[in-house]
């Protein structure tokens, strides 16, 4: 099952890979890795996805709270969550693909954020699942260039992870 | 308050915090740390011949203490001679401070000469690494790695210090800091309570209990409080390979070492088991063998200091996390409470079955004695344990003569027994052994190994005369790597593919080259006469080289992922 690892790490030179490194030594995976600093400039906000049987999530969170710089951690899927990914994707769009474009962007509730005369890029914000439905319906022929932040995510309700 | 440079710094903290040896060799970007070193007479450094020998020194010494040994390599190839030694530590969790010298903070990243990014590189063997930023840091930071290394799970943490961090010129206040915190780090002081009378109630309830202790038992200073347990339960004990002697070996309780070299004894009783206490053991491979056959009636109770530990290879049913000796008093404290004993018809029943195991074996490790013509390796350890009385510090290398010595000699105290468990590090005994003996002067100090392990670090013979160690060097001499050629043997059919020692040197000379006296033994009548000669020199070190049988192999053994009872009992019987 995939699930949402979100810790906070002293921000630190070094931190990072340790929690990097933690994965290949062990053979888990990560999918997707964000880190950013928080409000606190002390510490890092790092959100991770990854793969694995319950056996091996309880090892990865075990050995990731063993990290000294580790302060916090939690498994957003645990809970009920909000998971978020950015997507920036250059499409193709000259003549009447444009409109086509254009309708796709909406219904998907994305917003074209730059534009030349036969390219679109767009932005879009979602889930996982979402962000792949939209490549999906703009089909791969007429994209020209995607980026994905990653998964980023936050538990609902009063539950914060914070120090 | 104080101005000190950095340098002074270093090897004033390593005063205050009352360290006594430091084992190193410098090099250039150390040297202002080696200038510093020279005028401190409270901390005494060990020159070794190989900075490998350094960190299998200072492990030697952790392992006899509980205390980090520290360790001072320079940078490049000073740090990366360091490694394996670390990495030793590291699997077995042993308490240890590497310093290591860096090139300049402003040369960092420029392919500097014997520039290597240690931090990185000792990364996956390391409990924590720091690297010094500004001198400012260094007490505060090198005690926060005194304190990572020796609480909790202990293990090794690098200090790296840039040159320009050192120098001479450039003085700041110094304080020893008493105390460091930190937020992230907060290791378990107490087990749950509620789960550890879950466990006494499941021991008072078990008909086949059985006690699985391992190297947590003697780092966490739990033997104590495990005998008291073993004792008030009447509970049948086995030691993993780290383990020996948390509880007494000559103790009838005892049924000695289980897993692949363990006791018949041991590994039929786990196999049998019901309820299994598993303290400060990690269910190693070499322990478990086949995971999915592993005690396939046992409840497994888990007593760890490391949470990552429980339910990593085998699911625990009642996980303890907490340090052994405060949840092993609490554990004694509540039987005494509820004022029950086991079932005494059930006790009987298990310990007539475990004597028989015992006895139908003749013992918990039996072997052909031979006609005499040839001195058998397990003699020499049986002939060394009365030699020496049973008392003696016992380091060992990594092969056969490793298991012997696992296997033969008793140990009724921790922290006697030191080897390279998890790791395997060939060449580890005779430093680990001169480690214990610099802090133990008075008591025998014997280094088990075998004419392979030796040669990978017999240069520290030269430090042997140096500062006046007289370990005694204890050779199973077979002429080959033993171990890996009892595998030749068993699975590729006696194709001795580079497992024979040839060109083997005269290790008499050897010894008295460097210095030390040397003893060749080749006949079964002069075997006691002879170690007893070697152990009354108590001021010289004595190579005592050993010809034993060639052909021996370790039993019993298990059979590869079957389930613990399945070994090999000879090279023809199996169970």
């Amino acid at each position: 099952m995939r699930h949402i690892i979100s810790l906070l790490l002293e921000n630190e030179p070094g931190a990072l890979s340790r929690v990097v490194g933690l994965f290949s030594q062990r053979n888990y995976n990560i999918e997707s890795l964000t880190v950013a600093p928080t409000e606190d400039p002390t510490l890092s906000r790092l959100t991770l996805t990854t793969v694995g049987h319950d056996e091996t999530i309880e090892q990865i969170t075990k050995n990731l709270n063993k990290l000294i710089e580790v302060v916090k951690l939690v498994n957003l899927s645990e809970g009920s969550h909000i998971e978020r990914e950015l997507l920036l994707v250059k499409v193709k769009a000259a003549g009447a693909q444009r409109d086509e474009v254009k309708r796709t962007t909406d219904i998907f509730r994305g917003q074209i954020v730059d534009v030349t005369s036969s390219v679109y890029t767009i932005q879009l914000a979602g889930t996982s699942e979402k962000l792949d439905s939209f490549i999906q319906a703009i089909g791969a022929t007429s994209i020209l260039e995607v980026v994905r932040s990653g998964v980023t995510g936050i538990s609902r309700g009063d539950k914060a992870l914070s120090i | 308050m104080e101005l000190l440079s950095g340098a002074e710094m270093v090897v004033r903290f390593l005063r205050d915090e009352g360290v006594k040896y430091i084992y190193g060799y410098p090099g250039g970007a150390l040297l202002h740390i080696y200038d510093a070193l020279f005028k401190e007479k409270a901390v005494t450094h060990i020159l070794v011949r190989h900075e490998q020998s350094a960190t299998h020194m200072a492990d030697g010494y952790a392992r006899a203490t509980g205390k980090a040994g520290v360790v001072l390599v320079t940078s490049g190839p000073g740090a990366t001679n360091a490694i394996t030694g670390i990495a030793t530590a590291y699997m077995d969790s042993i308490p240890m401070v590497i310093l290591s010298g860096q090139v300049g903070s402003n040369m960092i990243g420029s392919d500097a000469f014997q520039e290597v990014d240690m931090v990185g590189i000792s990364r996956p063997i390391v409990k924590h690494s720091f690297m010094i930023k500004h001198p400012c840091e260094i007490p505060e930071v090198m005690k926060k790695a005194f304190y990572l290394a020796e609480s909790g799970r202990p293990g090794p943490v690098v200090v790296d210090i840039p040159k320009d961090m050192t120098s001479p010129t450039e003085k700041f206040e110094y304080v020893y800091p008493k105390k460091v915190k930190l937020r992230s780090y907060n290791p378990a002081v107490r087990g749950h309570s509620g789960q550890i009378r879950k466990a006494a109630e499941m021991l008072l309830a078990a008909k086949r209990p059985i006690l699985y202790a391992g190297g947590g038992v003697i780092m966490g200073n739990g033997a104590a409080q495990l005998t008291e347990l073993a004792r008030t339960l009447n509970l049948p004990v086995t030691n993993t390979l780290m383990g020996l002697g948390g509880f007494p070996g000559s103790d009838r309780q005892f049924l000695g070492m289980l897993g692949m070299h363990g006791s018949y004894t041991a590994n039929l009783a786990m196999h049998h088991s019901d309820v299994i206490l598993a303290v400060g053991a990690r269910f190693d491979d070499r322990v478990i063998n086949g995971a999915k056959r592993f005690c396939p009636n046992a409840k497994i109770i888990h007593i760890d200091i490391d949470p990552a530990s429980i339910s990593k290879m085998i699911k625990a049913d009642v996980p303890i996390v907490g340090p052994v000796d405060s949840v092993l008093t609490e554990m004694v404290a509540i039987l005494k409470e509820i004022g029950e004993k086991p079932a005494a018809e059930a006790q009987a029943n298990w310990w007539k079955q475990i004597e028989e195991w015992r006895t139908s074996q003749g013992g918990l490790f039996p072997y052909d004695k031979g006609d005499g013509s040839i001195i058998k390796p397990q003699t020499v350890i049986e002939t060394l344990y009365e030699v020496t009385r049973g008392d003696a510090f016992i380091t060992s290398d990594v092969g056969q003569h490793q298991m012997f010595a696992a296997q033969y000699y008793l140990y009724d105290k921790p922290n006697r027994w030191i080897n390279s468990g998890g790791l395997g590090t060939m060449g580890f005994g005779l430093p680990a052994a001169m480690g214990v003996k610099l802090n133990f002067p008075d008591v025998d100090v014997a280094c088990v190994t075998g004419e392979g392990s030796i040669q990978m670090n017999i240069q520290e013979l030269s430090t042997c005369l140096q500062y006046d160690l007289p370990v005694k060097i204890v050779t199973l001499n077979n002429q080959a790597l033993g171990m890996v050629r009892q595998w030749q043997d068993m699975q590729y059919n006696s194709r001795y593919s580079h497992s024979y020692m040839e060109s083997l040197p005269d290790f008499v000379k050897v010894a008295e080259a460097y210095g030390h006296a040397g003893m060749r033994i080749t006949r079964l009548a002069d075997l006691k006469p002879m170690m007893e000669e070697a152990f009354a020199m108590k001021d010289r070190l004595v190579f005592l080289d050993i010809q034993v049988d060639t052909s021996e192999h370790v039993y019993p053994m298990q059979i590869k992922d079957g389930s613990m009872r399945e070994m090999w009992l000879s090279k023809t019987e199996r169970t």
